[in-house]
């Protein structure tokens, strides 16, 4: 019976959990349909549209108009790159605050989430001025440096919990056999941290990617990722569905195959530490 | 050894001169919006790439992302664009803060007095030119020539607010799936704001007094808006309150819709037959008025192409705005995809030639436009410029929240009454602040 029970139990929890995933997973299924149909048919009812004839024409003209492989170029280097700035600052800071907490670590780790908390126009302008004075507006530098340090509060907090979960013992053994600091972050600490470090570097390679704020603000012809890519293609004063869905498809569809190759390592390193 | 040093310095110097002669070919960088006349400019590009070997780079953006964009790169001098596009709101406060590149001294072959007057008072500072025309537009009313004949009914050239009223209902087959009328009522100064207020204008009402006072207090504010909403509950779309061009220009074009008013440019939208269900049954007529009321409820407004005065490519700049307004970028137009698909509403030429007066919608779209002063916007006297805007920096902010209230007194979260009373106090509070 209890037996049963659990079965039952299981159907429904499957049941409600692909009903969530569809529902999360609709808006991006119905713009890939959109895609693959002209713009007097994607206005239609739902109905109507699907049974319209497929097409390929909105993947042609956006093909046409923009240079697509430089906004992929500049998105994956700006992605990746934050990322790994971030890490190359992360790991020492998340050491420190792990193994070697101060009174204050704490107080620390919360200041640098509220920076989170900050409207980003707050700091619009003054960012803006700095970039100008810089002579970095518009380049990859300027954006790598701003992405990772939106970015970095969350790099540290993920790396700092994965560290947490690391006996310090195992440090303090490889001290003992004489390995220098260098060598016990890089020879010890991190290869114990990579599926953490992995999951790190994944969930800031997305949230990179999306970034949609400073990377419009920021770039005008020669930086500009797919966001801009994106932002070109909506318009309030025409019918552009099928072609924004078609560069839609065409800007998430690198990260959605880079998440689903690596959903599994994704998964477990944000439930890394979950239950204790 | 020497011989090879000498080899690589002499490679060096022809390098050198390469990248220099490839550094002189000049490039400007043009930031734009995202529709049908600019995308097609976009097109043509290379055409002014062969005849003055300028290279362009475009920054497409939608509307209002654009309008940030160069808001903020202009007003820090960041330099990141040698020409924008901007319209009649922002051209006179631009141009009145030195931030745009006079275009009083074009070409004589440019033929700057050929620029319909309406557009070229809207794109002036102080009676000099700060933005060249791309193309012009003004709002009308586009209506299902079937259905009105089918409610026994005649659209006049200029019908009032109460025949609209009249039509609407009667159009209205809700078994069918039609709405009499689909209008503009989703929140934002450019969207829903826009309309309103141009019907405010046919109302005799205005934003401000000539003390800068707010005036939505005043009867015929109370008037325009319970009007709107009345009509709309009765004959227009479920969920109005959302809609904005895109939306309505979807149900019309499906056949949802009796009658639309909004942009002329719309015209050319609802008539192709490759996206328009409607297409060969549609009439134009100019904006309604009310009654009495001498001011019909049109809007006017311009794509424009304009310089920003951080940019070092003046010239250049100049040779690209002369090319994409002049009477040969329209021919050129003309010549490769019809009279139908040329930027219209910029040139008095255009409407004075045969070929495009053909075209259905020119005579309404041109009418329309002339009948739009931006200079003299209501009935009674303002102390701003502009017809659904009033030229001051801080109108984008206020309109967008008042936009908001109305739009929620729309979806029935709050009365006309109440949605009144908090546009007046929230315009009083922002104009106070800001020192009128």
């Amino acid at each position: 019976m209890a037996r049963a029970v659990t079965t039952r139990r299981k159907a429904i929890n499957t049941a409600i959990a692909w009903a969530v995933g569809l529902l999360i997973f609709f808006p991006i299924l119905w713009i890939f349909l959109m895609s693959f149909k002209s713009e007097g048919d994607a206005i239609k009812a739902p109905l109507d549209m699907l049974s319209a004839p497929w097409t390929l024409e909105s993947y042609g003209v956006v093909q046409e108009r923009s240079d697509y492989f430089k906004h992929f170029s500049n998105s994956v280097l700006l992605s990746f790159g934050s990322t790994l700035l971030g890490l190359i600052i992360a790991v020492p800071a998340a050491w420190a605050m792990a193994f070697v907490p101060s009174k204050r670590t704490k107080d620390v780790l919360m200041w640098m989430l509220s920076t989170k908390m900050l409207p980003a126009v707050g700091v619009l302008y003054p960012i803006y001025l700095l970039f100008i004075s810089l002579g970095i507006l518009d380049s990859q530098l300027g954006l790598i440096v701003v992405l990772m340090l939106i970015n970095l509060p969350i790099i540290i907090w993920m790396l700092y919990t994965y560290f947490k979960e690391i006996p310090g013992e195992i440090l303090e053994a490889a001290r003992m056999d004489g390995a220098s600091l260098r060598d016990e972050v890089l020879y010890v600490l991190t290869p114990m941290a990579i599926p953490g470090m992995a999951s790190t570097v994944l969930l800031n390679v997305i949230l990179a990617w999306n970034e949609a704020f400073w990377t419009l603000k920021l770039t005008a012809a020669n930086a500009a990722p797919l966001t801009a890519f994106i932002a070109s293609y909506s318009s309030p004063e025409g019918l552009f569905y099928a072609k924004l869905s078609a560069a839609s498809v065409m800007a998430i569809a690198p990260i959605l195959i880079m998440g689903w190759f690596s959903q599994k390592q994704l998964v477990r390193g944000l439930t890394f530490g979950a239950v204790k | 050894m020497k011989f090879k040093l000498s080899a690589l310095l002499g490679a060096c110097a022809v390098v050198s001169l390469a990248t220099a002669g490839a550094v002189q070919a000049e490039t400007i960088t043009i930031a734009t919006v995202n529709n049908g006349d600019m995308i097609r400019m976009q097109g043509y590009t290379s055409q002014f790439t062969q005849e003055t070997g300028i290279d362009v780079e475009w920054v497409t953006l939608e509307e209002n992302v654009l309008r940030e964009r160069v808001t903020t790169d202009i007003s820090t001098k960041g330099g990141q664009f040698d020409i924008m596009t901007i319209g009649m709101y922002e051209t006179p406060i631009w141009g009145k803060n030195g931030w745009l590149v006079p275009l009083n001294d074009l070409s004589a072959d440019y033929d700057a007095a050929d620029i319909l007057p309406a557009m070229s008072g809207g794109l002036s500072y102080d009676g000099t030119l700060y933005a060249a025309p791309f193309y012009g537009e003004s709002s009308m009313i586009m209506y299902r020539t079937d259905l009105m004949q089918k409610a026994g009914l005649t659209m006049p050239d200029s019908p009032t607010w109460d025949f609209i009223r009249q039509a609407a209902a009667a159009m209205t087959d809700r078994a069918n799936d039609i709405n009499g009328i689909c209008l503009r009522g989703k929140a934002g100064w450019g969207e829903g704001g826009a309309f309103i207020t141009a019907m405010s204008n046919s109302f005799g009402a205005r934003w401000f007094d000539m003390d800068w006072k707010a005036q939505f207090d005043t009867p015929q504010w109370h008037d325009t808006l319970t009007f709107f909403k009345g009509m709309m509950d009765e004959s227009g779309p479920a969920g109005y309150a959302t809609n904005g061009f895109n939306e309505n220009l979807s149900l019309f074009q499906q056949g949802k819709c009796g009658m639309w008013i909004d942009a002329t440019v719309a015209a050319s939208f609802v008539t192709n037959p490759k996206d328009s269900m409607v297409a060969d049954s549609v009439g134009f007529a100019l904006a309604p008025h009310k009654d009495g009321v001498a001011k019909n409820a049109n809007w006017l407004w311009a794509w424009a192409l304009a310089i920003p005065a951080g940019t070092q490519k003046v010239d250049a700049a100049k040779q690209f705005i002369e090319w994409a307004t002049s009477k040969n970028y329209i021919e050129l137009v003309a010549a490769n995809e019809g009279w139908a698909n040329v930027p219209p509403g910029a040139r008095t030429s255009l409407y004075e030639n045969p070929n495009y007066i053909s075209v259905p919608f020119a005579k309404m779209t041109l009418d329309s436009i002339l009948s739009a002063d931006p200079n003299h916007p209501t009935v009674d006297p303002v102390p701003y410029v502009g017809v659904q805007f009033a030229a001051i920096p801080e109108f984008a902010g206020i309109a967008t929240e008042v936009s908001q209230e109305f739009s929620a007194a729309y979806a029935g979260q709050q009365t006309v009454d109440e949605a009144l009373a908090k546009a007046q106090a929230l315009t009083t509070d922002a104009m106070e602040a800001a020192g009128y």
